[in-house]
């Protein structure tokens, strides 16, 4: 199971953050203050695995940003890094060439997209495909509703001029 | 609305919150921000909500609080639009766990939703549920849940699938209703659900046991199929992934094959051809086929034996472990641990491989590649294998080195074929990291040596040698310290020589040179420097040619009269006589020298040796003899923990420390009093070490239990009977007086014993000491400061327990003048929104303390923290205060149970509390 997922760029900046187990507000940014020490630090050569408190950080760096999924003690650590470059292809393929600039201006987008890919700590979607659908989807939602809401307002707005 | 829709408003605060320079300047724009918000919320500005929320969100990223956002996730969500719906779940997502309680307000939210007509709506409920439910939701929803796994749209099913797992893991007990439904899921086509129908059913399998027997019985041939159609299946873009159809697809199977052919020869059976084929033919040059490969590896090491394939699968790791790749040689090395205890022959021929993975400038690799060496190592490669680590240790990295450093001791210690091999190891670690060793593992090392008796002269010569190299590693200069005090006398005569080394010549002053180097280093610690001490201690007697001359002599300034008559003995003897004087002022030298140390052990201990040299010359070569061999039993079963006071069972145990450099686990005053009782004559045997564990021990009035009074006398006449001070004991008047009492009667025992000591100054201070420590009656000390908490002092209230449900805070108190005595005052407070009836908290301490439970104040404890249970606890601590030759006190541990009832039923935490303030 997946703990929780991380992007931290390489200044040692929260991107996005997602707890799959409960972790309270200071946990947390100990969490993210020790991880970003040992994995911003590590060589670019190294294995894409920490062993951490008991569990293991599987991370990879994209350009700027660094992926980290932390995982059980036996899960498959090659799988996950498998399922970061899931998530990594289908930010890129939503966002068109992706940059950190795009997660940090659309961030909820980031976590719609990730909320597609991963509940429970668990991979939902092994088509990359299938979650471009369903975001298009919500999205197209989301814009009708605010072509109804202001197409109603010019009404009311007609209406009591 | 529009405003948040167009983005400028979100987007303005990102852009501004990014060019601030200054954490300061971003703490401004924040503030200002938040307290927007907030008004906007007091207001209830509805078409400003979506947009707070998500500016709320970016500010939790940033790390500052933002709880005052959480009801509007719960008005957004209760709201009618999709938009509306989809932020207040995001926010609901990342601003709340499941243990905030406002999560229940959205308990029926979610219920409406799951059973909304909008798809979509119910995938948002679903992800949110799946994603922080906690134990009362999950069994709230779970039938609305259980019947969406039959929705008619497959991302539904995938979804309710993931939060099935959600709710089994928190309420276990659900799990049977999930089986069918889940069963079902495995026979889709759909990837999405296939995959999390799998990973469902991997789940009940951990947790039913009934659902693991069904899934065995009726799937695992479905399974193999499903497998076999994935491997052999033709090139489908959508689920490709570097030439392979859907790895993850490929890896779940795996996994859930692998909990069902776990311990059952059948299934293992049905699944071993599709094992040997995703084995064989996976392509291993990219990343997605080594992970099915890995995980592959891993179900054909868990299922029932199978040779073949076994082979094939250490084979796999063989080529993992030579691959270029770090991530796969960690994956090998990972798998190879649980390898291991299926086929070690086979793992032991990549024993060179592994070794050099130790080295690797990886640490990760690194560190799995150590623990598996740890575990390959037996009696016939331990030679070898702890060489080349040992040669590592001098080239490793600083933060490798305590890692290292401890699986090296723990293998010389586990499979040493011998003693000379053991000593001869642990100096060479020692020498190169003794900063990283731990106490026990030096302690240990005493205890061998000790026993070794042939080999003392060796070892102490070998020590003095390394520390000559290495004098900065702590561990190395106090067990050499330890071990010239001890044995010193051999380091110079080089008694017991071994053929295999070098003889060296070794004065008395070169000797007291390491110690005085180890005491006056800038880096030595008190025990170090303690150990220093009494090592002096001993090395003034060690040297016996013609001590008994020098010792004589009252002071050291010396009388020249009797140096006259040494003259007449001969010059030669006379040289030697003046030698051996410098040798003994010299260390009188340093041990008076710490007299004025601000550290009050040191400077107790400076003055205390200094008058046993100066003036107790006829039982200083009984006080300081060689301590007896130290028993390696008792060592082992107390450094295990399992017997806390296994010394003091046996009336006449030998005691075992390392020069005190352990803690005694049981009154050691009492076990000499046990002893005075039953056998008077014991002290003659063996009275140079009680004496010595007096003069460590007895700083502290004795336990002040009922009776300790008589006990006390016994313990001052023994004491009087090892000095023999006394011409007889001062039995005859103690029967009727108190010691700990402030008499100041001339009939007590210390007023008698005062008058027998050589100086007269002590009487006066000795009698106005309301409780003499025994150790005064040794010479003129003015008696121990007072200590603090004998006046009552304030200790900081702990945190004793607390746990997602109950907290326990102690609050101690002492009474003044007793201060063995602690009063803990209890009080529990009940985390959790349920009413906690039936309530009983438990203690237990070890045997040197005593517990009295006062009853409890109630036995139900009301939710939510609203009012608390209060108990108070006695503690008597017997022994407070005392400091041992280690320096260290003992303070108190207690362990709990706490058992009560939620909605009638049985709960039960247990927790050891070991935080309590040191000097209780």
């Amino acid at each position: 199971m997946i703990q929780f997922v991380l992007l931290i760029s390489r200044q040692g900046k929260v991107r996005l953050t997602k707890w799959y187990s409960p972790y309270t507000q200071k946990e947390r940014s100990k969490v993210i203050r020790e991880l970003s020490g040992v994995i911003l630090t590590r060589g670019p050569k190294l294995c894409n695995f920490v062993e951490w408190r008991g569990l293991k950080v599987v991370y990879k760096r994209y350009a700027s940003l660094y992926f980290c999924m932390c995982i059980d003690q036996d899960d498959n650590e090659l799988e996950v890094l498998e399922i970061i470059h899931h998530f990594v292809e289908i930010l890129d393929r939503y966002f068109g060439s992706v940059c950190e600039l795009d997660l940090i201006f659309n961030f909820h987008k980031a976590y719609y997209v990730l909320d597609e890919i991963l509940i429970a700590g668990e991979l939902q979607e092994s088509s990359k495909k299938t979650v471009a659908r369903l975001i298009a989807a919500q999205d197209s939602l989301v814009e009708t509703a605010k072509e109804q809401a202001s197409s109603i307002s010019n009404i009311i707005a007609q209406a009591t001029k | 609305m529009n405003s948040f829709f167009s983005g400028t408003r979100l987007r303005d605060m990102i852009r501004a919150i990014r060019a601030c320079k200054t954490a300061a300047e971003e703490r401004a724009v924040v503030r200002k921000e938040c307290a927007a918000i907030r008004t906007s919320i007091n207001e209830n500005d509805h078409d400003y909500r979506h947009r707070n929320l998500a500016k709320l969100m970016f500010i939790h990223m940033l790390g500052y609080p933002t709880h005052f956002g959480q009801m509007e996730c719960l008005k957004l969500i209760a709201s009618a639009g999709f938009p509306e719906k989809r932020i207040g779940y995001l926010g609901l997502m990342l601003l709340l766990d499941e243990r905030q309680e406002v999560l229940m307000l959205v308990t029926n939210s979610l219920k409406q939703d799951l059973n909304h007509s909008n798809q979509y709506i119910v995938g948002l409920a679903l992800c949110a549920l799946g994603n922080i439910c906690s134990a009362e939701m999950a069994r709230d929803l779970a039938p609305e849940v259980e019947r969406l796994l039959q929705f008619r749209d497959p991302n539904i099913r995938k979804k309710a699938a993931l939060c099935s797992i959600r709710i089994i893991r928190k309420v276990p007990d659900l799990a049977e209703n999930f089986i069918n439904p889940a069963a079902a899921l495995l026979k889709e086509k759909h990837h999405g659900v296939l995959i999390t129908g799998i990973q469902l059913c991997t789940d009940l399998c951990k947790v039913s046991p009934e659902a693991l027997e069904f899934l065995r019985k009726k799937h695992t041939e479905g399974l193999v199929r499903t497998l076999k159609d994935v491997v052999n299946s033709p090139y489908t873009p959508e689920y490709d992934i570097a030439g392979i159809a859907d790895p993850f697809l490929h890896v779940r199977l795996l996994k859930l094959l692998r909990a069902l052919g776990q311990g059952d020869a059948d299934s293992s059976d049905a699944m071993n051809d599709i094992l040997a084929q995703v084995a064989t033919k996976t392509e291993s040059n990219k990343n997605a086929g080594n992970a099915i490969l890995y995980e592959c590896v891993e179900t054909i090491m868990s299922i029932e034996d199978n040779g073949g394939l076994r082979v094939l699968a250490i084979n796999i790791l063989g080529r993992f472990l030579s691959n270029r790749d770090n991530n796969i040689r960690y994956v090998a090395l990972n798998m190879l641990m649980k390898a291991i205890t299926v086929d070690a022959q086979a793992v032991q021929r990549h024993r060179a491989t592994i070794l050099e993975c130790v080295k690797d400038s990886d640490a990760s690799i690194r560190k799995r590649a150590l623990e598996l060496v740890y575990l390959l190592v037996n009696e016939t490669n331990v030679k070898p294998l702890t060489k080349e680590l040992i040669d590592y240790l001098e080239v490793s990295d600083q933060d490798f080195k305590g890692d290292l450093t401890a699986k090296i001791c723990s293998i010389v210690e586990k499979f040493s074929p011998e003693k000379i091999w053991y000593i001869d190891q642990m100096l060479k670690v020692l020498a190169e990291a003794g900063n990283f060793v731990k106490d026990e593992v030096w302690h240990a090392l005493i205890v061998v040596i000790s026993n070794a008796s042939d080999l003392h002269g060796y070892t102490v010569r070998a020590l003095y040698k390394a520390f000559k190299t290495s004098s900065e590693q702590e561990s190395l200069v106090r067990v050499a310290v330890w071990c010239i005090g001890e044995y010193g006398d051999m380091l110079m005569n080089n008694v017991g020589m071994l053929g295999v080394e070098d003889s060296v010549t070794v004065t008395d002053s070169d000797i007291v040179d390491v110690v005085e180097i180890a005491i006056k280093h800038h880096a030595s610690d008190l025990t170090t420097k303690a150990m220093a001490l009494i090592a002096l201690l001993k090395l003034s007697s060690r040297f016996p040619s013609c001590s008994e001359y020098v010792f004589s002599v009252p002071s050291i300034p010396c009388n020249s009269i009797r140096l006259m008559f040494f003259y007449h003995r001969g010059t030669a003897f006379f040289l030697s006589c003046i030698k051996r004087m410098r040798f003994q002022l010299r260390i009188k030298d340093i041990i008076v020298h710490h007299k004025g140390s601000l550290v009050l052990e040191l400077q107790q201990r400076s003055l205390e040796f200094n008058s046993i040299i100066d003036k107790h010359q006829n039982i200083r070569s009984t006080l300081v003899e060689r301590m007896p061999i130290l028993d390696e039993a008792t060592f082992t079963t107390r450094r295990a923990g399992s017997l806390p006071a296994a010394v003091s069972t046996s009336g006449g145990a030998s005691l075992n420390l390392p020069n005190g450099a352990v803690k005694p686990s049981t009154s050691l005053l009492v076990d000499l009093l046990d002893l005075s009782d039953d056998v008077p004559a014991a002290p003659s045997s063996s009275g140079g070490d009680f004496l010595q564990d007096l003069l460590g021990v007895d700083l502290s009035p004795a336990p002040t239990q009922s009776g300790t009074n008589q006990v006390q006398k016994a313990g001052t006449d023994v004491l009087l009977d090892l000095l023999s001070i006394g011409a007889h004991p001062v039995q005859s008047s103690s029967s009727t007086t108190d010691i700990l009492s402030p008499i100041q009667n001339e009939k007590s025992p210390i007023a008698t014993l005062d008058a027998l000591l050589p100086s007269s100054s002590l009487s006066a201070q000795a009698t106005s000491a309301k409780a003499a420590p025994v150790m005064d009656l040794l010479d003129d000390f003015s008696p121990s400061p007072s200590k603090p908490e004998d006046n009552g002092s304030v200790y900081p209230p702990l945190v004793a327990f607390e746990s997602s449900s109950l907290r326990i805070t102690f609050d101690f108190s002492k009474q003044p003048g007793n201060p063995q005595i602690t009063i803990v005052l209890a009080t529990f407070t009940n985390l959790t929104p349920n009413v906690f009836t039936d309530f009983i908290f438990q203690a237990a301490v070890p045997k040197f303390l005593q517990l009295h439970l006062d009853p409890a104040s109630s036995n139900i404890l009301p939710a939510s923290g609203n009012g608390s249970i209060t108990q108070n606890l006695r503690v008597t601590n017997n022994q407070h205060g005392k400091v041992f030759l280690a320096f260290t006190s003992k303070s108190i541990v207690m362990r709990t149970r706490i058992s009560y009832k939620i909605n009638n039923k049985d709960t039960l935490e247990e927790a050891q509390i070991n935080n309590f303030p040191r000097d209780l």
